[in-house]
Order: C-alpha cells, then structure tokens, then sequence
C-alpha cells in the first residue's frame, strides 16, 4: 500500500498553449515555444504579466541529440524575457514535461514560487526516419536496445503477449486507430487531422488523378490491412499503430490556489499527482502491463480521493495504440484484458462514458516526446473549461479529466488528475 | 570466473565466451540475469555468479522492419525484418535477445510458449569483438 501524500498547499492551472504540432522546415524550438507561450498569455482570462513569473521548468528529451544543442532551459527562458530568473530543465524521455509540471507543482506547493510556468518542447522532424529511431531508442532499457529493440518494437512484443494471454487481435488495434482519427479530425492542431476514411478518399482521388489503378478498400480495417497503405514497422505494429516523428511546444501556467481566482473566475486545480518508474521487459512484473503506471495512478487516486470511475475523460500515452489499451486498463477505467473489448464496443469514443484521446492523441495530435505530457494538460484544460470546439466532449456537469504520459519504454510513468471546483 | 564484478562488462565479456551467466543473492537466493550487483528483493550485496542453462520459452516477440542504423548495417531492411523477443528461462528469469532461425516475414508462424535455446552472435574481432545474445528454436 502506497503512503497516501498531499500537497503543502494547493496548486492552480490559469492558463494552457500549445503550438501547432506537425512536421516545420521553417520553425525551430524557439519559434514553436513562442507559438505555445503567446497562445498561454491569451487564454489567461484576468491578464497574466510575464514578469510575474518566478520560474521555468522545462522538458525536452532529444534535442541534444537531433539539434546538437542542449541546455534547453535557459534558451528559452531568455527567449520568453524570464532570464535571469531560474530555468530547470526535465527529462524523463516522453514524459518530460508531465516531470516538468510536476516539479511545477512541487515548487509552488512548497510555498517557494508563487506563479511558475511549466512546458515542453521537441524539434524532431529535421532528421531521417532511422535517426529518429537510433534517437529514441536512446530510453529503451540499455540491454533491450542492444538486441535491436526499438520504440515500436517494444510494444509490438508487448502486443504479442498480451494477445497471446487474452486472445486480442491486430483488428482491435485497429478500433483504436480509427477512433484517434476520428478524434484528431475534430483538432486543428493535430499533425494528422483527418480521419481513416478521409486519407482513403485522398489515395483514392490521387489514384483517379495519375490514372493509376484505383484502390477498393470495402472499409477502413480493410485498408489499415492492405500492407500497401499500412506497412509493418515492428510487427504486429504497422504505420497506422505509430505516432509520428513530430515538432511541437505546450505550456501550462501554474498557480498558487490563494491567488488563481486573481487570473480567472474559472481555474481547474490540481487533484491528484502520481510518478512511477518502470524496469524494462528483462525485469518487469509482468510484460502486459506498466508497473510504473499502475503506481502513478495509485499516488494520484490516493492523492485526490478519487476512484477511476470518477475520471470524466482521460489523455493517454497512445505512442503506439497498443499501448493506448494497455493504459486503460493500469489506469483502472477497465479490468485487465478488457480494455480492447472496451475499445470495440465504443466506450472510448468522444460521444461515449469515457473519452480517451479527444485531442486524436499523441497517434494523430502528434509526438514531439518533450511537449507532450504538457500538451496533454493543455487538453485536459479545453475540455473542462469548455472551450474544446466541435471534439468538446459531450458530458453534462464536467468536473474531473485526466492525462497519463509514458516515457521510454515504461521507464517514467506519471498520472495527473484535474479539476473543476 | 568468481572474481568478476556482477557488472553489464562482465556479463558481456561472459556472453563473448558462450556463456550465459547471472547472478544469484546469497542472502535470499533471488537470481537475476542479466547480474545485479544488489539484489532488488533483500538489497543485500553478496552475490555469486550462476550460469544459465540457455534454455527457455518465447514469451514475447517482434519483427522489426524499420530499425537503428546499427541494424540496418547488418543488412536488415524493411524486405529482410529481424526478430527481437523476451525469453522466459527454465530458472525462471526473463532475458531479451535477439531471435533467430524464425520466418520474420511470416511472423504469425512464430509462437510464443515455443521452447528456445541460447546461441551467441559475434561480431568484429580480438580486442574488438561484442557478441549479441541471441535464441534459436530448439
């Protein structure tokens, strides 16, 4: 049994940006922070002024490797007009930023800062597909990289056990693929917004153009079968299973609870905070879950006094949609073995009882491994304050949303649970 | 052999004499491989090496079409997919490796629980050589 902890004092969100994420020859990291901090001071309903800002935490995973240049934090701190205020930067690999709004949190509930701004942000997409892999391979556990493991193929050998133990199949990945385009349609910051059926339509209508043979897919599993459309990338994982190689930035302006109604009528609050750390496949509990996430979401549940049901809708870590099922089921919202049922019949789905992914997850929004977990709370952040637009989850007294982001391979795991008072 | 440090160098340079060694708590008799210096069970720090039997079942696999340059310097590519996997070994351990001697482009006739055995990939020469750990059907 987990020690259950709290807050010194209570922690506020006012405010939330997020860039574009895609793929930018002409933006760099600056740029996409820039993008993600003018659209953080818009949407602070009383006014923020910068200069009230005691802090920056920032995370980013990857940009030594692919920018060749580290030491994100003051960068961006002078960039925004902070320095020379403190700037620390967080790595956890994919969880960065969900560390960096941690240690946020942490620094405002222990009385030191008052106002501190939190984010992340990645610059991916200026290198070649087997960077990337090379790259991110870096946060696999050491003895896995060396056999040839990479990101996706973790998860594909994760894919094999699971279905092997409760006879899922790769046409159940597919609902959750299907369901993040659906969702991502809907987000106009999303790097993928279009749905399955709309990227047949356009391979279709570019077929007809080129007077090349037209594809007859009968439906969208049917072309996420054609291995033409949906190569393998790591067996059972192919194209479609895969987030994408992304640039992108997210911040999140964080509060103390004395004075967040001095920046908005209509904060959300921090209920429950979790972090856990993961062991590899070599040395994990079991290869069908993440032991780091069951233990995120024990700290956070405990934390907040909240059970799983409680959570209206939830972000997470969908890398691969693998793992989108796998974390529906560590974070409690279904039995183990039963999250790919749950997929199927729909309950996940934006108009279901428990929307995953609204913003089209990390699979359609987009990865850029640092901005992500910050990017995450930027949509928890839309949809409890209703400001969502057309993916606006239908849900009548909104109080409670959730995001979940994994780095490496389950190494850093966090939960972090938000709400509406 | 019992005056090597229970470090990932020595398991490596035990892997580059076809050995496949962990190490065992003598505290609490937990057995970890690769070795541990400090047992994660009792966290005590005496430990002894005990060389695996190198035999074990597939509990988990991919085959990897799009992999590190390191990878695709060994001719690997998306036609030519490899195998990586996690066996679960007859003393009760899990280890990743490499998969050899299986169909990477028919990966659904590569079954997990099938039993596996131990084989060693050297690669480069003298001073320089590294093996890879690898698993073939027995």
């Amino acid at each position: 049994m987990q020690k259950r902890r709290k807050l010194g004092r209570g922690v506020a969100v006012v405010g939330a940006g997020m860039s574009k994420f895609g793929m930018f020859k002409d933006k760099d990291s600056k740029d996409l922070f820039a993008e993600a901090f003018t659209e953080m001071l818009s949407s602070v309903d009383k006014g923020a002024d910068p200069n009230d800002i005691d802090a920056l935490y920032l995370g980013n995973f990857t940009n030594d490797f692919f920018m060749h240049q580290g030491h994100w934090g003051p960068i961006i701190s002078d960039l925004i007009g902070l320095a020379p205020k403190p700037a620390t930067r967080t790595e956890g690999a994919c969880a960065s930023s969900a560390l960096a709004f941690r240690e946020g949190v942490f620094a405002i509930a222990s009385g030191f800062y008052d106002v501190v701004l939190v984010g992340g942000v990645e610059e991916m997409s200026k290198r070649t597909t087997e960077e990337v892999t090379e790259g991110l391979a870096l946060a696999t556990v050491p003895y896995e990289g060396k056999v040839g493991f990479t990101f996706p193929g973790v998860f594909g050998a994760l894919a094999t056990a699971y279905f092997e133990r409760y006879g899922a199949t790769r046409e159940h990945l597919m609902n959750v693929t299907i369901k993040s385009h659906n969702n991502a349609r809907l987000n106009s910051k999303a790097q993928f917004n279009l749905s399955i059926r709309d990227l047949m339509n356009s391979r279709i209508e570019r077929a007809k153009k080129k007077g090349e043979p037209v594809p007859t897919w009968a439906d969208e599993k049917d072309f996420l079968r054609d291995l033409r459309a949906n190569p393998v990338i790591a067996w059972p994982m192919h194209l479609y299973d895969c987030c994408p190689i992304s640039d992108g930035a997210a911040c999140i302006l964080l509060v103390a609870e004395e004075i967040a109604k001095n920046f908005t009528d209509n904060p959300l609050y921090v209920a429950g905070i979790g972090q856990g750390s993961g062991r590899g496949l070599h040395a994990a509990e079991d290869i069908t879950y993440f032991e780091a996430t069951r233990y995120a979401a024990q700290e956070a549940y405990g934390m907040s006094g909240l059970k799983p049901e409680d959570i209206q809708f939830s972000e997470v870590h969908d890398c691969f949609s693998m793992a989108e099922i796998v974390h529906l089921e560590d974070l409690g919202f279904f039995k183990p073995g039963e999250g790919y049922k749950a997929v199927e019949e729909g309950l996940t789905r934006l108009d279901g009882p428990k929307p995953i992914n609204t913003s089209g997850g990390l699979k359609c929004k987009g990865h850029p491994v640092g901005a992500t977990g910050a990017s995450q709370l930027y949509e928890v952040w839309k949809q409890l304050r209703v400001e969502a637009g057309e993916r606006q989850v239908p849900i009548k007294d909104l109080r409670v949303g959730a995001a979940h982001n994994l780095g490496g391979t389950g190494g850093t795991c966090t939960f972090t649970i938000l709400e509406r008072r | 052999m019992e005056g090597r440090p229970f470090s990932d160098i020595f398991y490596e340079q035990f892997l580059n004499e076809e050995k496949l060694m962990g190490s065992k708590c003598k505290k609490c008799g937990a057995l970890f491989a690769p070795p541990r210096s400090i047992c994660i069970k009792c966290h005590g720090s005496d430990m002894e090496w005990v060389e695996m039997k190198g035999k074990g079942k597939l509990a988990a696999f991919t085959c990897i079409a799009v992999g590190p340059p390191f990878m695709m310097k060994e001719g690997y590519d998306r036609a030519h997919p490899y195998c990586s996997g996690v066996v679960e070994l007859e003393e009760g351990v899990r280890i990743v490796a490499r998969i050899e001697g299986v169909d990477t482009t028919k990966p659904e006739t590569i079954k997990i629980g099938a039993p596996f055995t131990a084989a060693y990939l050297h690669r480069g020469e003298g001073e320089e050589m590294r093996t890879f750990l690898a698993f073939k059907p027995l």
